[in-house]
């Protein structure tokens, strides 16, 4: 009940911004009967029509996951942020047998197995993308290479 | 005649031992993916595009290996449908009614290597269907003018709503992201850019394989951890594999009945691959009667939904490849794939590219000899892929997305995105929204405004012009119906609960 009309009044909102941001767009002069705006503006309507109807008329509630495992889920995202920002200057091999075994952990609380999961996969799929595939992946971090 | 002076071209395309090779280890990676719980073959397929594209393949060794995939992961799905009743994806969910029991009763190599022969017989003869359908399909379809196009659309929509989802509002809410999100970017015909919020990175828009892989595969993995992976625990054993001819003998009609049912469900766009095995199975649950035993682990009960599910795949290829509108989830990849490799499919498709359309008929027919034969004496090995536990597939399955990604555009800002459309995906599902219109809405998005803008410059703004020809008003009246009837026949259509022990 609440999750739908909570979801459905963000949605709402956002597609009221979204017209709003499509009523705000460019025309240039050469433009079409239609324009650059009339189809944003009607896909907007349809997303705030829909929205509202969830906000008035909600499914029941999912089953939410408690506290610890959204906390579980939290980590997991910002795991996965820190991943994609590290990827680059790092190397590939380093962050992903981090983040391999973060995750992993995530899924199944048992240290070893976290820790063999990621420095396995590191490997296994660096060896892969490399020389198998041909990927062009950066094995160590640019600094140290040189 | 015509088709067969085609198919032979298709065959001296596919039948090179390059592209043989790259059919058999695409379907042997298929089967794979199909069968790890939890990597059904949309994730499958969506998270091996980023890495088929960086390995420079041309264009049809690229379509010979991912169709190759495709089907192998429709083949795969049954195997932990049957042994652990767990459903790969949306259409195995009727394989696991009959096929889970079965298993229970200690009959499940039986069941497996019956499945699979159903499966040969559903997909190859939708593959057949598809050969005299979509050359027929594409000359009408010469016909069609943006304002049928933009109906069209519109109608794909409207029944993958109505049938996928419970809620047809959510459904819509579901397109509507989807086809604002496809908004995104430089604007075609006056080149300024819309509803970028001057974020430099979103003027080439937002790329739709990433989209899929956050929406799939990344959300995945948040339900993972959700569940610890409890779900995973090994169901039954698998004893010795014998062929139960007497099985496959006494199925002959159903499986014949359960892919004509199961093609002409895949053909209708928007309803796909899960519609086409829960009509199959219903029709031949109806024609057994009380005394057929389906949900107890009978033959019947197997044969059917994959022979349906397996012929739908098949089905739902023709308006893909002919109108450029795919049916399911599944086929909504492949067209990502098609798109990424710059093939625009539509009825031009036939006539400008035909190597590209008859070597993959012709490899779909090669792809499932193979799989029968791969499936029947290998499938012990396949079985072994399912003891893979969840701790350490889905960080893998998530590092090969972040590298798939990564190799396309080296920007972190589309991993970033990746990220974002995981946890959208995640609270989607938990909402009950469906996840597949987003994906189409994304991928038909730019067509479909396009074929509005250009409807409206032939009638010069007169709106009553997307209503002008018979077909236009035709696909206009079964959206409708499309969208509104499941609404009065849901009790009807209900799908089965899934069996717990």
């Amino acid at each position: 009940m609440a999750s739908d009309r909570i979801f459905g009044l963000v949605m709402a909102i956002v597609a009221l911004a979204y017209i709003a941001s499509a009523t705000q767009i460019q025309t240039s002069f050469l433009s079409d009967p239609v324009g650059p705006k009339t189809f944003p503006v009607m896909i907007g309507s349809v997303a705030a029509l829909a929205a509202l109807f969830m906000v008035f008329k909600p499914d029941p509630e999912p089953e939410w996951p408690g506290l610890r495992t959204v906390g579980a889920l939290l980590v997991a995202v910002v795991v996965l942020v820190a991943y994609a920002y590290a990827l680059k200057p790092l190397g590939f091999p380093l962050p992903t047998a981090l983040a391999a075994g973060l995750l992993s952990y995530q899924i199944s609380p048992k240290p070893a197995n976290a820790a063999i999961t990621g420095a396995g996969l590191s490997v296994g799929l660096f060896l892969l993308f490399k020389y198998a595939l041909d990927l062009g992946l950066v094995p160590f971090p640019s600094g140290l290479a040189g | 005649m015509d088709i067969l002076q085609n198919l032979a071209m298709g065959f001296s395309i596919a039948l090179s031992p390059y592209t043989l090779m790259l059919a058999v280890v695409g379907c042997f990676f298929g089967t794979i993916i199909g069968a790890l719980p939890g990597l059904g073959p949309s994730n499958g397929v969506a998270i091996l595009i980023p890495i088929t594209f960086t390995l420079g393949l041309d264009a049809t060794s690229a379509l010979v290996l991912m169709t190759a995939v495709y089907y192998g992961a429709m083949y795969g799905g049954r195997i932990s449908s049957i042994l652990l009743n767990i459903p790969g994806d949306e259409p195995a969910l009727m394989t696991t009614l009959d096929g889970y029991p079965m298993a229970k009763a200690g009959r499940a190599g039986d069941a497996l290597v019956l499945s699979g022969v159903a499966s040969f017989v559903g997909a190859f003869l939708a593959t057949i269907g598809l050969l005299f359908l979509a050359p027929m399909l594409a000359n009408v379809a010469f016909l069609f003018g943006p304002a049928e196009y933009f109906a069209l659309y519109l109608l794909a929509f409207c029944t993958l709503g109505g049938m996928a989802s419970n809620n047809q509002a959510k459904s819509a809410l579901a397109a509507a992201i989807g086809l604002g999100i496809a908004m995104i970017g430089i604007d075609n015909s006056s080149g300024l850019p819309r509803l970028t919020g001057g974020n430099l990175h979103l003027f080439d828009g937002i790329d739709f394989l990433v989209a899929i892989v956050g929406l799939f595969a990344i959300a995945e993995v948040f339900f993972f951890i959700e569940s610890h992976g409890r779900n995973t625990s090994i169901g039954v054993k698998l004893g010795k594999v014998k062929v139960p001819w007497r099985d496959i003998y006494a199925t002959r009609w159903t499986m014949l009945r359960a892919s004509g049912v199961g093609f002409v469900a895949g053909i209708l766009p928007g309803a796909g691959a899960s519609l086409g095995s829960f009509m199959a199975y219903m029709t031949e649950k109806s024609i057994a009667g009380k005394k057929g035993g389906f949900g107890t682990g009978v033959a019947k009960g197997v044969a059917a939904p994959e022979a349906g599910n397996n012929a739908a795949a098949g089905g739902a290829l023709v308006p893909m490849l002919t109108l450029g509108v795919p049916g399911s989830g599944t086929t909504a990849v492949l067209l990502a794939l098609l798109m990424t490799l710059n093939i625009t499919p539509g009825p031009t498709l036939f006539t400008d590219r035909p190597e590209v359309v008859w070597g993959l008929i012709a490899s779909l027919l090669i792809a499932n000899v193979v799989l029968l034969l791969m499936n029947v004496p290998m499938v012990k090995i396949f079985v072994r892929v399912l003891m893979v536990p969840p701790w350490v597939l889905l960080p893998g399955v998530t590092m090969i997305s972040f590298v798939g990604i990564y190799s396309l555009s080296g920007s972190y800002f589309d991993l970033l995105l990746m990220i974002g459309f995981g946890v959208l995906g995640y609270i989607l599902r938990k909402l009950d929204i469906p996840t597949v219109p987003v994906i189409l809405g994304i991928l038909l998005g730019g067509n479909m405004e396009n074929a509005l803008r250009r409807a409206m410059v032939i009638a010069d703004g007169d709106f009553l012009y997307l209503f002008s020809s018979p077909v236009s008003i035709g696909l206009w009246i079964a959206a409708i119906a499309g969208f509104i009837a499941p609404m009065f026949l849901r009790n009807l259509l209900r799908k089965p609960q899934r069996i717990t022990d």
